[in-house]
């Protein structure tokens, strides 16, 4: 039959299921084949931190939104227009973010009695009113794959693995893709295990062809390639960006990479990443705890390499003591911190800013570091490389902020060559330049002090954490010195201020009624929010910051050019602090703590909530 | 018994160990000394400047990493490239330092409290991973620095500082612990034989992995005395045993005692007519069994009348984690090629806008 060719501008799906439904898997293909095609797009996969918690249950359920579009999309969407639900659970959870007369696709099988009690409806709600509407599809998935698979030797339980494959083909389907790079990736998974690649390309045609043949499908939809900027993509999540820019940054500077770190959620797959590189000589190094991994990258600094830790929250806490060792020893040493949400365990897969005033303040004594932020998936690339640049340059542990939202989202990135990144000035004393005995505490114009390693003659020193005279290096007690040494490292911090790129304002202009202010992942839902205000006349700006300690040099000033300030933060109010106590301003939160994203809806309500009357 | 070939040394020819004539005095940092007139850190230091000429590795190449305690401020007083840094870690520290430079000879000075309580934990992991790194643990089997409370070897039922009513904590064995934790190199010295304490850090030096170095050290202080049993002249002979590799196991004041292992359980033998030196436990320090019996004979048996031990318990060559971790990066560049940027920041799968 003919279906009809819809044309859609901007489309979300959301694919949901039970943690071990394979949702994911379903996402990050359907991610890749979005990118391929040249749509612009923005993910959030959103999965529990049990590997498996209880099949069937509310908090069992995995789920992947991605939001896609022939124009610019800067967020994974606020209300999906389609949901796959794999089971009761699947669309008791997510039902809410549906907009209405959106399209759901439900797997009947997992909508029997046992998963309707489990997900907590009283009756089935497939039988029910409240989704009349919405255009439900309900498919028996289950049964299907198994149909489909009927010519395989392998047990139920292991073709029932291959329904996700099943949804993925229909989805191809729906959009009018191509399937052939996910064809691709299962031969290349599953090269050495027939059975399993046969049955999961099957699946995938299954569901393919099942959309084409079933007339229950009046219309398919098309979306044209976003106009995006001309030049050569790929797709990218965080954590992966962040190693690329650090092994860019190694290879750019000549020193040896080596990553100490402890696995910890939603840090580790920058672990997972950089191990594959090995021949980048990229030395990854497991270390028995938190501790230990960023002191094993003292250790590596001391001997003038690349010293990178990463973690999360928890694990900075951890950290901080030898954070504090760095700062006196005046090494380069780059910690990241992928933040969750706190305190404590907290919600250990769900994404959160609330680390800033850690990352700022958390270590004992006078302890300033500087702190940069990467706001979205591809930024975390730039991030990572200007933070090795400014530690080498700067000679200071410096700490990078990502999250879980931009460690696992993904979007188009428009890569760098090689050739066109920055140089970063490596400055290693060759060898002894006089006389006289070598002062490891003499500073440069910036207050920075050099790099002596050893192995080099005549540079024999000594340096600890214990205050320090300054220029000798040698361990001094005395008052006036130490009220200097604190000031100085300061001072240290602060003139990086001079190396830095002054604020920018990313949409509106640069005065007005209204100034969002962000920092981190909010810029997506900042940006789209924005940009629909300035569309409707509003005069409202945004301003996002990647550089917050220090600040850059202009941001003063900037912020006078508005009435109002308004700092929407996934916290409980910390960028806010940081502002009104540097620059004496009143400026309005938004704080949303839910472990989930600010919506670009909500943003903008607030803003409208806050805009100045005529 | 058969007796395995005592582990083959990379001990460098002589004179390459003569170090461009440098003497003990050269590799005194100048700094004031802070310690306690007295302490047993003095002999310690100066044993370790009398041996660093003599090992053959040029000053700039020698690094001494250490934590905190009295034992920790060590680096200060030596001209080498040194690290004075937190609390436990100088371990973690020196192995991060190794790994990237593995042409460095890296030394961490600790104490029984830096390196067994706070720092436990890398310790044990330093010893398993085996990076060729000399640990000199100084074992006063008190707090000093923190002014006297008792510390993981203290024995039990020490009156302290924090402990009025005598300390209720089974003590760490140091040797036990690191033989627990698959360490290479597990030997002990003490602080008044400095002729043996150069041996032994010679030894712990040209071991190749981690060496583990117990050093028992006098705190005259707050412990004074805890060691004077197998330190003094009066009594030394009769409770140290000073093994050597396939040497038989003789002590005493007239050299008249020796130790016979009836199958695993050791004995206190006098050597008579009828017990001669090859009846006795010959010394294989290759043997990690028999370095378990040795180490823990004393607690084991207690009333067996056992010496303490000194020397080398226990060595073994394995893969060093530094090795290894290069091999990779030889492999992975053997098998891949050199990494190329451009291609690896391109990834597997890019699409082209076209203006």
């Amino acid at each position: 039959m003919n279906q009809v060719l819809e044309e859609k501008q901007n489309v979300v799906i959301k694919f949901a299921g039970d943690s071990g439904d394979g949702m994911q898997l379903v996402g990050t293909q359907f991610t890749n084949n979005t990118a391929s095609v040249g749509h612009d797009l923005g993910t959030f996969p959103d999965f529990p931190a049990e590997i498996r918690a209880p099949q069937g249950t509310l908090p069992g359920v995995s789920g992947f939104q991605i939001h896609f579009g022939s124009t610019e999309v800067y967020t994974p969407g606020d209300l999906c227009d389609v949901l796959v639900a794999m089971n009761a659970a699947a669309l008791k959870s997510n039902l809410s973010n549906v907009r209405k007369g959106g399209i759901l696709i439900l797997n009947t099988a997992g909508f029997d009695a046992r998963n309707i009690k489990l997900s907590g409806y009283e009756t089935n709600p497939l039988d029910d009113s409240e989704l009349s509407t919405y255009l439900v599809y309900k498919i028996d998935i289950t049964k299907l794959t198994r149909e489909a698979l009927i010519d395989i030797e392998m047990g139920v339980r292991d073709k029932d693995r291959s329904k996700n494959m099943f949804v993925l083909g229909f989805i191809y389907w729906l959009y009018n893709r191509n399937p052939e790079n996910t064809i691709g990736f299962i031969e290349r998974k599953f090269k050495n295990k027939q059975n399993v690649r046969d049955a999961n390309i099957k699946a995938l045609k299954a569901g393919y062809n099942y959309g084409d043949i079933t007339e229950a499908f009046s219309s398919r939809f098309k979306v044209k390639p976003a106009r995006m900027v001309s030049g050569t993509y790929r797709s990218i999540t965080g954590n992966p960006a962040l190693a690329l820019g650090l092994i860019a940054a190694a290879q750019k500077t000549g020193l040896q990479l080596f990553y100490g770190t402890y696995p910890i959620t939603p840090a580790s797959d920058v672990l997972h990443e950089l191990a594959k590189h090995k021949n980048f000589s990229v030395k990854t190094f497991q270390a028995e705890d938190e501790i230990a991994a960023i002191c094993s990258t003292i250790g590596v600094a001391f001997g003038g390499n690349l010293g990178v830790t990463g973690t999360s929250g928890p694990g900075v806490a951890l950290k901080s003591e030898a954070m504090g060792l760095a700062v006196m020893l005046e090494l380069p040493l780059i910690i990241l911190n992928i933040q969750r949400a706190g305190p404590s365990t907290g919600l250990p897969t769900k994404t959160e800013q609330s680390d800033l005033l850690q990352a700022v303040y958390g270590r004992n004594g006078e302890c300033p570091m500087p702190v940069i932020a990467a706001s979205t998936p591809s930024s975390c690339f730039e991030v990572a490389y200007q933070a090795v640049k400014i530690a080498i340059e700067h000679m200071t542990p410096i700490m990078v902020l990502s999250d879980g939202y931009i460690a696992n989202g993904a979007e188009p990135w428009k890569f760098p060559k090689a050739a066109d990144l920055h140089d970063i000035n490596v400055s290693i004393v060759k060898s002894k330049e006089s006389e006289e005995k070598f002062m490891p505490y003499l500073r440069d114009e910036n207050l920075v002090r050099k790099w002596a390693l050893p192995g080099t003659e005549g540079l024999e020193h000594r340096i600890g954490g214990l205050e320090k005279e300054e220029i000798t290096g040698n361990v001094s007690y005395d008052p006036d010195n130490h009220q200097k040494m604190v000031k100085t490292r300061e001072e240290k911090v602060e003139l990086i201020s001079e190396d830095i790129p002054e604020q920018t304002v990313d949409s509106g202009k640069d005065h007005g009624k209204v100034l969002v202010l962000g920092w981190g992942s909010t810029f997506g839902s900042i940006k789209s929010a924005v940009k629909e205000l300035i569309d409707e006349k509003y005069e409202v700006s945004h301003a996002h910051i990647t550089y917050i300690k220090p600040f850059p040099k202009n941001l003063g000033n900037l912020l006078k050019r508005f009435e109002v300030i308004l700092i929407p933060e996934i916290n409980n109010g910390q960028l806010i602090r940081l502002i009104r106590d540097k620059y004496l301003m009143d400026a309005v939160g938004y704080h949303k703590i839910k472990g989930t994203p600010i919506t670009k809806n909500e943003l903008k309500e607030e803003v409208l909530k806050i805009y100045p009357k005529e | 018994m058969k007796i395995k070939a005592p582990v083959k040394r990379s001990v460098k020819a002589t004179t390459d160990r003569n170090n461009a004539g440098l003497t003990s005095k050269d590799f005194v940092s100048g700094q004031e000394i802070r310690w306690c007139p007295g302490c047993g850190d003095y002999s310690i230091l100066k044993q370790m400047q009398t041996v660093l000429p003599q090992i053959g590795v040029d000053k700039k190449d020698i690094v001494f990493v250490s934590g905190i305690g009295c034992s920790s401020r060590f680096p200060y007083y030596l001209d080498t490239f040194g690290m004075h840094s937190i609390h436990g870690r100088a371990t973690a520290i020196a192995s991060g330092l190794k790994a990237t430079r593995q042409e460095l000879s890296v030394w961490v000075v600790t104490g029984d409290g830096d390196g067994l309580s706070i720092g436990g934990n890398h310790m044990a992991h330093l010893l398993r991973r085996n990076f060729d790194i000399n640990v000199l643990l100084f074992n006063n089997e008190i707090y000093g620095l923190t002014k006297g409370q008792y510390s993981p070897t203290s024995k039990q039922d020490s009156i302290t500082k924090s402990t009025p009513l005598g300390s209720l904590d089974h003590p760490f064995n140091p040797s036990a612990f690191a033989l627990g934790s698959d360490g290479t190199f597990v030997a002990r010295a003490m602080d008044r034989d400095p002729k043996h304490l150069q041996e032994m850090l010679k030894r712990s030096y040209d071991h190749k992995g981690t060496s583990f170095l117990e050093i028992y050290q006098n705190c005259n202080i707050f412990n004074d005395g805890a060691f004077f049993s197998f330190t003094e002249k009066d009594v030394k002979k009769q409770n140290t045993l000073f093994v050597e590799h396939g040497k038989p196991m003789i002590f005493g004041a007239e050299d008249d005692c020796g130790i016979r292992l009836d199958g695993t359980r050791p004995e206190v033998v006098e050597i008579t007519e009828e017990v001669s030196p090859e009846d006795l436990w010959i010394h294989d320090e290759n043997d990690p069994i028999k370095a378990n019996i040795l180490i823990r004979m004393e607690s084991v048996y207690p009333g067996g009348n056992f010496p303490r031990p000194f020397g080398v318990f226990y060595a073994e060559r394995r893969p060093r984690y530094e090795e290894l971790l290069e091999e990779q990066i030889v492999g992975a560049i053997a098998g891949q090629g050199t990494g190329d940027l451009d291609a690896l920041i391109a990834g597997n799968e890019t699409w082209t806008i076209k203006e």
